[in-house]
């Protein structure tokens, strides 16, 4: 079977086990609901695999492209296809098998929970649209599972619905991601009206092609490109929680952790990366809006960085620690290096889903319990859980010669190549992270345990269908790393060759990204990041380690009150957004409802009805029932017509 | 009348739109509750099943919704009034959503309706008469009849099976549209009249006044007539605010049929008869109308978010999605038009289904207020299932039909009037806000009201009426190819006519476009009557 | 020959008083004989140009007045009749069921 005839099966195959235990319903039995929940994606990693070995093994000339359907015809035609490319088949890999590895993680995280059967269709429903979303080869499709990883997201969310953070959480995520479609819809409008079609292949050629491309103003001032590039990049923000619109990220916590791991911090979070990486030519012609997404990300990183120091729910810390990640990987592919920020997203993907898993095994040993300072010492109870969550650490703090640290070592070159500023700040949220993760390991593993008698007692080691999938996320985030080595190492840099065809060549920027610097700029920088992780982990084990507990936290709550309460309301954004926004909005709407609806519009109809009324009652009186008054409006009338006709 | 009968009795579109009206007949003997229901479900599938006996022998080179006309009567002849249906790709997705609406409103309402049943099925069945009359009509006079044929018996479902405001909630419903549709008739005679001055012959023929080319003063009044008269009905910001107070008062099968149909008679009008009917005078109202539309956007989306109620919420929303449908149409773009037919077709499915939602709970609580709801996913399971998909359906979420229409507007809109549409797309931003907050309220959160945890979930019945939208729904988001591709010969003629009349300069005086003149007018009743 | 306008001048304020009675008088019947009054000066006026013009027409409809006016008298008084009876009055300010 040619493998690009086999593409649509991977998104398909989910989607059908969604609907398989949608419809089953929650009276199928739970081995029956298992079953297809884990049948579904792993017959579609499989599938994916067997694309992927037919792809590879032919050499990667040629893009597998094919098309499933038409979705419209006529004036305009636009199709349901799928593409296997360098970039979606690194993608393709990192969904499916971290996707199927924690889907078995669930299987045992949730087994307690009701509506076991509704969470694995939504799970499945999200497989299928991220798959969908990688493997479209044109931005409809792209867009539908852009918007489909969305919804799901909402619902996975939201799924503890009887609770009421939850939903309302669901609610902020899918909102502030519309705000960010909005802009991705603008993008794909102006992109349509211009070229006439949304194809990846025929759009980008054609806009090589461009030559008015990036002169002259389209709009707001900006180039056609920089007006299409930022618009896209506003929907990145979006789903990629960038400053202004990371701010659903840390409260979509309140789903369940395995939905954390898979949609908020390895797959789903990263689209964003992944479309502004699959549109670089746009971003390559519009060098302003490039650097703006790279300031984007620097600032994001550091600033989320900042707030994870003093957040003290375990998941908090990994969802700041995600949108400072996803923050390197927007200054990446702001600086173009997109093969670096695609190599990000593929090692984040990795530590980040084995740190949540990580998170979720220790949650669960703890009875749901997530405050940081009711834990510690966990790491006898825990052990695998406990090496696992180490390594995760160590690769994102970026300790050699784990995952984390080539791609991050990398961006910080790219960085330091294009900007100095940036690569001030990348460094130093470098040593930030560092700090915040060995925080969370200390708070969480050593020391004593400061929780309630009763959890002691419960503290145990997850079954094996949680941890197998941590020791394998655990392995591979000590492999990953390995793909893309520093230049200055033999065969070095092999992910950035394999991804060069995807990435556009436009004017200069064609060489290839990361060989720019001599091997001893590159070796001091290596030398350089190592030295800040270390010094990021050493002041953590002072201040966190050997027992001490929480007690750091509390002389730097007491010595700096004002910018610890700062940090541990993250800035107050939220009431920032609640006052600037949604207050105003709400009042505008208000007035739109109480003023212009009933008090203009339907006074003005009022005035009318009044009038109206106001008449007849005056003309009523005329109305006396009396026969001769009558007779003399019939005489008054006589007269005047009389008095017409004669005079 | 013999030719009538005939005409009626056959195979034809004739037979389509009377049949419903000549089936409540019947309902004069029906006492029995149970009878009369059966019975209208009975005839509501027959006429499905007579639409789709006539689509498969009308299908022609141009798919199946090939434009088929009956035979046309002469009805008064010496105004040279007929009885002239024709059926094309425009009418045709509207018409088919009528006639699918109206089984489903049936079951859907089966326990909603509690009294008078024979008298509230006759007003349904005379209802999609009117509706059917409106969509086929190709003669303006008769399009006049069957328009003011639907407002009756919406004026009754609402004025007697309506809540506690029903009779304020009636006359204004009535009032709005008779101020419009009256100052359409005073254009239908004026156009009619003027038709005669240049013809010498009396026609209110669609196809006859389509050839008038007429003067810039002429046309804007004549225009202004028409627009008002649909634009109420769209209804288009200001003239909406009947809608609320419709939708809130009147019974859920109202509600249905008001948000599913009649609020498309105003956009289907509009693209009907007022744009290629005076291309000059509609060009020119376009900036404002373009001002209305986008402001009636944001506006009702905005509205609807404020809203306690659960009904009058998604009658805001109406409001929102309609000023889509009319964007679409004033961009006249074919990838727009069509944006906006399949945008009608979808609000009739997606709208209409959020309020048999809402009918269904307002049939077991007795309430619509959202102060009363919450966390009723956990009792009804399946009412959760089915609103949270009508109403994602309705923000416009990509793979279902929302989507479809919203897409094609923007795209074509985008390429006809640029950033009109970049502020139109800020309404699918809005729409999120308000469905999720009716989803938050309603189904989300902890369940905490006793008389809600008693709450039995959905009939099969209940099931059964939502099924068919829920596919529908589903189906043309996944693959609206099918859906498109009908109507599209018709929209692009349209178009091009529209667009082709726009490139002549308005004439000074009122003139007969096409110079051959009609040899078989003068053997018209109306010649010789003027002979006379 | 007396002039035509004596016979104007008379039917003239024949009409008014006519007039002025059938406006202001309660009694039904009262009312009734004004209008005979008013009639009747039309029925001077008639007479009196025909008279001057020598055409016999205005005599003629003279005659119908009179038939008409008659009729009317009976119909009228056979109605006032059965609504004595009804309402005990024939007082019109007390007819006033229409009143607004």
């Amino acid at each position: 079977m040619e493998a690009q005839n086999l593409l649509w099966l991977i998104p398909a195959l989910p989607f059908l086990g969604a609907i398989v235990n949608g419809l089953l319903g929650p009276r199928a039995p739970k081995s029956a609901t298992t079953a297809v929940a884990i049948g579904a994606p792993f017959l579609s990693l499989a599938v994916a695999l067997y694309c992927l070995f037919q792809y590879l093994g032919g050499g990667a000339s040629e893009p597998l492209a094919a098309t499933a359907y038409h979705w419209t015809t006529g004036p305009i035609a636009i199709d349901i296809s799928f593409l296997l490319d360098p970039l979606s088949s690194v993608m393709l890999f990192v969904v499916t098998f971290v996707g199927f590895l924690i889907h078995v993680y669930s299987v045992g995280y949730m087994s307690h929970e009701e509506g076991y059967q509704r969470y694995f269709a939504y799970l499945n429903l999200f497989m299928g649209s991220m798959l969908l979303l990688i493997l479209g080869s044109n931005f409809l499709v792209l867009f539908v599972g852009w918007e489909g990883v969305g919804l799901c997201s909402y619902l996975l969310i939201g799924y503890y619905y009887q609770e009421r953070v939850p939903p309302a959480a669901g609610k902020k995520a899918f909102i502030v991601n519309r705000i960010g479609d909005f802009g991705f819809l603008a993008g794909l409008l102006a992109l349509y009206a211009r070229y006439g079609t949304l194809e990846f292949g025929p759009l980008f050629h054609k806009i090589a092609e461009d030559t008015g491309v990036a002169a002259g103003t389209y709009a707001l001032g900006l180039s056609f490109a920089s007006f299409v590039a930022l618009a896209l990049f506003i929907g990145a923000m979006g789903k990629s929680a960038q400053i202004p619109l990371y701010v659903w990220l840390p409260d979509a916590m309140a789903g369940p952790t395995p939905v954390s791991a898979l949609i908020h911090a390895a797959t789903m979070v990263t689209a964003g990366v992944y479309m502004v990486s699959r549109a670089n030519v746009l971003y390559q012609l519009a060098p302003g809006v490039s650097m703006f997404v790279a300031a984007i990300g620097g600032v994001t990183a550091i600033f989320a960085a900042t707030i994870g120091l003093a957040q003290n729910d375990i998941k908090k810390v990994l969802a700041y620690s995600t949108v400072s990640q996803l923050g390197y990987m927007f200054m990446a592919a702001g600086l173009g290096a997109y093969a670096l920020a695609i190599f990000h997203v593929g090692t984040h993907a990795f530590f980040k889903a084995l740190l949540f898993l990580g998170s979720g095994s220790v949650i669960h040993a703890m009875g749901g319990e997530q405050d940081m300072r009711s834990m510690g010492g966990l790491r006898k109870q825990l052990p695998w859980t406990y090496r696992t969550f180490l390594i995760g650490a160590l690769a994102l703090a970026g300790v050699p010669p784990l995952a984390g640290f080539f791609s991050k070592d990398a961006i910080l070159g790219a960085a330091f190549e294009h900007n100095k500023l940036l690569w001030v700040i990348g460094v130093l949220t470098a040593g930030l992270t560092a700090f915040y993760m060995f925080r969370a390991v200390f708070l969480t593993f050593f020391g004593k345990f400061r929780g309630t008698h009763e959890q002691e007692h419960h503290l145990h080691e997850s079954p094996a269908v949680m941890t197998v999938p941590l020791v394998i996320l655990a392995l591979g985030t000590l492999v990953v790393g390995f793909f893309n080595l520093p230049p200055v190492f033999p065969g070095g840099n092999g992910f950035v060759h394999f991804l060069q065809p995807v990435i556009a060549h436009v004017g200069e920027a064609g060489a290839e990204e990361g060989h720019a610097l001599s091997a001893g700029t590159e070796w001091a920088l290596i030398l350089v990041s190592v030295a800040v992780a270390a010094l990021g982990i050493f002041l953590a084990s002072r201040v966190y380690g050997g027992g001490r507990g929480t007690a750091g936290d509390q002389t730097f709550a007491s010595r700096f009150a004002g910018l610890y309460r700062t940090l541990s309301n993250k800035y107050y954004v939220d009431e920032l957004y609640d006052r600037v926004i949604v207050k105003p909005l709400a009042w505008l709407a208000r007035v739109c409802w109480k003023v212009i609806d009933s008090l203009l519009i339907e006074g003005t109809l009022g005035v009318g009805t009044f009038l109206t009324e106001l008449t007849g009652d005056l003309a009523r009186f005329s109305t006396t029932g009396n026969v001769r008054n009558y007779a003399l409006y019939f005489f008054l009338g006589v007269v005047a017509l009389f008095w017409w006709m004669i005079l | 009348m013999d030719t009538f009968l005939a005409l009626a009795a056959s195979d034809s579109l004739t037979r389509l739109v009377l049949f419903p009206a000549v089936a409540a007949l019947p309902l004069v003997f029906l006492r029995r509750e149970q009878v009369v229901k059966v019975y209208l479900l009975v005839v509501s599938l027959l006429e499905l099943g007579l639409a789709a006996l006539y689509l498969g022998s009308h299908g022609g080179a141009d798919g199946p919704f090939t434009a088929s006309r009956d035979a046309a009567l002469s009805w008064i002849p010496r105004w040279g009034i007929r009885w002239e249906l024709v059926a094309d790709g425009i009418s045709w997705p509207l018409a088919l959503l009528a006639i699918v609406l109206v089984p489903i409103v049936v079951l859907g309402t089966w326990k909603g309706i509690s009294q008078r049943w024979p008298a509230y099925g006759a007003s349904l069945l005379v209802l999609t008469s009117g509706v059917l009359g409106s969509l086929f009509a190709f003669d303006l006079f008769l399009f006049y009849v069957f328009w003011e044929v639907m407002l009756v018996p919406m004026y009754l479902i609402i004025g007697i099976w309506g809540g506690e405001r029903r009779i304020y909630a009636a006359v204004k419903f009535f009032l709005f549209t008779m101020a419009g549709s009256l100052l359409m008739l005073v254009a239908i005679l004026w156009i009619g009249a003027t038709y005669f001055r240049v013809a010498g012959t009396w026609s209110f023929a669609y196809e006859d006044l389509l050839r008038l080319d007429l003067p810039a003063g002429a046309q804007l009044w004549l225009f202004a007539g028409f627009a008002l008269a649909f634009l109420i009905k769209v209804p288009m910001f200001p003239v909406h605010t009947w809608l609320p107070d419709a939708h809130v008062e009147a019974p859920t099968g109202g509600s249905v049929l008001l948000a599913g149909i009649l609020l498309k008679l105003g956009t289907y009008g509009y693209l009907r008869f007022a744009m290629p009917l005076f291309p000059h005078a509609s060009a020119q109202a376009r900036p404002l109308l373009l001002a209305l539309a986008i402001t009636g956007i944001l506006y009702g989306a905005l509205v609807a978010w404020m809203q306690p109620d659960m009904k009058k919420l998604v009658a805001y929303s109406s409001v929102a999605h309609l000023g889509f449908v009319m964007l679409g149409l004033l961009a006249a773009d074919v990838v727009a038009w069509q944006g906006a037919l399949i945008q009608m077709v979808n609000h009739g499915l997606s709208t209409g289904a959020l309020f048999l939602l809402v009918g269904m709970i307002y049939d077991r609580r007795h309430t619509k207020k959202f102060d009363e709801f919450g966390g009723l996913a956990k009792v009804m399971p399946v009412f959760a299932f089915f609103l949270v998909f009508s109403a994602l359906a309705s923000v416009g979420l990509p793979a279902l039909n929302g989507f479809v229409g919203e897409f094609l507007i923007l795209l074509g809109s985008y390429r006809a009037v640029g950033a009109w549409a970049i502020a139109a797309a800020f309404g699918v931003v809005l729409a999120a806000v308000y469905l999720l907050k009716m989803l938050q309220l309603t189904i989300w959160g902890p369940l905490e009201k006793e008389e809600n945890k008693g709450l039995s979930d959905l009939s099969l019945r209940e099931v059964l009426s939502l099924a068919p939208l829920a596919v529908l729904m589903l189906w043309i988001g996944v693959a609206p190819a099918g859906f498109l591709a009908p109507s599209q010969k018709a929209l692009e003629a349209t178009l091009s006519q529209y667009t082709e009349r726009l490139k002549q300069p308005v004439p000074t005086e009122a003139r007969l476009i096409a110079v051959e003149p009609k040899e078989a007018a003068a053997a018209s009743p109306g010649q010789q009557e003027v002979a006379r | 020959m007396v002039p035509i306008s004596y016979y104007l001048l008379l039917a003239g304020m024949l009409f008014i008083i006519g007039t002025l009675g059938a406006l202001t008088r309660r009694s039904g019947i009262t009312i009734f004989l004004s209008i005979e009054l008013m009639l009747n000066s039309v029925n001077l006026t008639l007479i009196a140009y025909s008279r001057l013009l020598g055409d016999r027409m205005g005599q003629l409809i003279v005659l119908f007045v009179m038939a008409v006016a008659a009729a009317e008298a009976a119909v009228g008084l056979a109605l006032f009749i059965a609504i004595y009876r009804h309402r005990h009055t024939i007082d019109l300010n007390r007819l006033n069921l229409m009143r607004w």
